[in-house]
């Protein structure tokens, strides 16, 4: 099947001034492409440059040297995303409901998308909930709801389960594979983690220290659902440690 | 998944209750023991100069129910006609007029000027010396020279009454938008919500509570400097009529005005104030 490519991402140089007044490379000479409905693993260890590879993607971060494009335009052209961050940055003085409602878009209000989502992550009954009031799963529930209410064709994902316990984490990966593929969102996460890439992903991307490129490209054809420490997922994982030592060296320690 | 809601933090704690949660009986009881003691410093010590309250009291009906300065005669409407058979009223009136102009025009100004050096740190060090210097600045001397350049007149007083509120609110809404988490700005941003809902549902929300407490500490501070520049320039409003008691030494008639004055700022505290920051703090419960 032909693929079409829906995400293209060439930046040649991002750099930051450091307080010494030097300059900091965070990404040098990153360069790939997803397809259309794709679910991107970006897998790096901490310090790499993943999170300034999202501003980028979501238009937060406009000053580096290449370009990207999302279905052909800026992403400051394109169509509004969904951004999940590595907190769920609720805002505090806002309801759950008024915190998704906020960012939903005319149609999103019309269709009470809000309250239906709120519903589907068994949120239905803290709608009218302030956001400290609720478990740090219930929160990252709550900011998943917000970056799929407009139902967006991209979205962005910051190590959204990192710090959750195990069974939480499990429950709200299943609850966003299930999101993602009613929605055939394109997706970008980020994560250290490399059971949860493998066990999310289509496909990983690995990145190199900074500067960060891409130094391996990896599909993955396991079949779904796929089970968290499956046997064939925990194959897959020690097939690639044990292949790319070097590049993956650090992320078995997450483990 | 377990619904785990959390315990609303603080709840355990032992905390100093709010004037709204101290209730209205210990409110009262703590009055009249402030007027029990009044008595009795009259009976015990017998001061020249300290009325009975019932002489405050009776000062006060005299002062509301007789007609007020040639300046609130207008026939223009009901409200001036009521106000006109009040010199109590009609004087609150004029002095409370002048605190808001002053306090609005000031809360505009220095929100403004706040907001601009919370962001951006080369003007603030620029002009920090110049806020310092509005800090410090004597409101009597303010007045002095706004009377002065600009004529015995109700925007001299009101200039006056900025110019000496302008530097707090700056000060402190200057602290507030140093603070604003960036974090939730770009949520607003990736969501790519509008600059006037970014605003409204982001950004002001986290400088309400400075808004809030340079309010209150405006407040309190026009307060008193309006009623000295009415004293000093004006020939009505409350200040005025104390220049006219301590003239005569009418010691009744200042505490029944100040008693009437402080009233009026408990209510706007009451329902003004409180209601408002009991709704927007309201998350933190």
């Amino acid at each position: 099947m032909a693929h079409v490519t829906f995400l293209q991402v060439d930046i040649a140089e991002k750099k930051f001034p450091t307080v010494e007044g030097g300059e900091f490379i965070a990404l040098s000479g990153l360069n790939f492409s997803v397809p259309k409905g794709q679910f991107t693993c970006i897998v790096g260890p901490s310090g790499t440059g993943k999170t300034t590879l999202l501003n980028i993607l979501s238009g937060l971060d406009t000053k580096y040297q290449g370009s990207v494009t999302i279905d052909g335009n800026t992403p400051n052209e394109a169509p509004p995303l969904g951004y999940m961050f590595q907190s769920p940055r609720l805002m505090p003085w806002l309801t759950v409901l008024e915190n998704i409602r906020i960012v939903a878009n005319e149609s999103a209000r019309n269709e009470n998308r809000a309250e239906k989502l709120l519903e589907e992550m068994d949120l239905g009954g803290f709608m009218e909930t302030f956001p400290n009031r609720l478990s740090g799963g219930m929160q990252r529930r709550a900011a998943l709801a917000r970056a799929f209410v407009n139902q967006p064709s991209m979205l962005l994902l910051d190590e959204p389960f990192i710090s959750l316990d195990t069974p939480v984490a499990d429950r709200l990966r299943h609850l966003l594979l299930d999101l993602c593929h009613a929605h055939n969102a394109t997706v970008v996460f980020v994560t250290h983690d490399l059971r949860e890439a493998v066990q999310l992903g289509d496909r990983i991307l690995f990145m190199s220290p900074s500067p960060g490129r891409v130094v391996l490209d990896q599909p993955i054809d396991l079949s779904r659902p796929r089970v968290s420490d499956g046997e064939e997922m925990e194959t897959f994982r020690s097939q690639l440690l044990k292949d790319y030592p070097d590049i993956l060296a650090g992320l078995d320690k997450e483990e | 998944m377990g619904q785990n809601v959390q315990q609303p933090r603080g709840r355990t704690k032992v905390r100093p209750l709010s004037p709204s949660e101290g209730g209205g009986w210990v409110r009262i009881s703590s009055l009249v023991a402030l007027a029990v003691i009044w008595e009795f410093i009259i009976w015990a010590f017998e001061p020249d100069y300290l009325p009975h309250l019932s002489e405050v009291g009776k000062a006060f009906w005299t002062l509301a129910t007789t007609p007020g300065p040639w300046s609130c005669h207008r026939d223009t409407n009901l409200f001036w006609e009521i106000v006109s058979r009040s010199g109590l009223a009609c004087n609150l009136g004029f002095t409370l007029f002048r605190a808001a102009a002053g306090f609005f025009t000031a809360m505009i100004i220095g929100s403004v000027i706040g907001i601009v050096l919370g962001h951006y740190r080369s003007l603030d060090r620029f002009f920090d010396g110049w806020i310092v210097l509005g800090l410090n600045l004597p409101a009597l001397v303010v007045g002095i020279l706004c009377y002065v350049w600009f004529g015995l007149s109700e925007f001299a007083l009101v200039l006056a009454l900025a110019i000496n509120k302008v530097p707090l609110v700056a000060v402190m809404v200057r602290e507030g938008a140093a603070s604003i988490q960036p974090d939730l700005i770009q949520v607003a941003k990736a969501f790519r919500m509008s600059w006037f809902q970014t605003m409204r549902k982001v950004y002001l929300p986290q400088l309400f509570p400075y808004f809030m407490a340079s309010a209150r500490a405006g407040l309190a501070l026009i307060w008193k400097i309006v009623l000295v520049l009415e004293f000093i320039g004006r020939s009505n409003g409350v200040g005025f009529q104390f220049q006219i008691f301590f003239s005569n030494f009418e010691i009744e008639k200042v505490l029944a005005y100040t008693f009437s004055f402080i009233a009026v700022v408990m209510l706007i505290e009451t329902f003004i104030m409180r209601p408002m920051d009991r709704k927007a703090t309201r998350w933190r419960m």
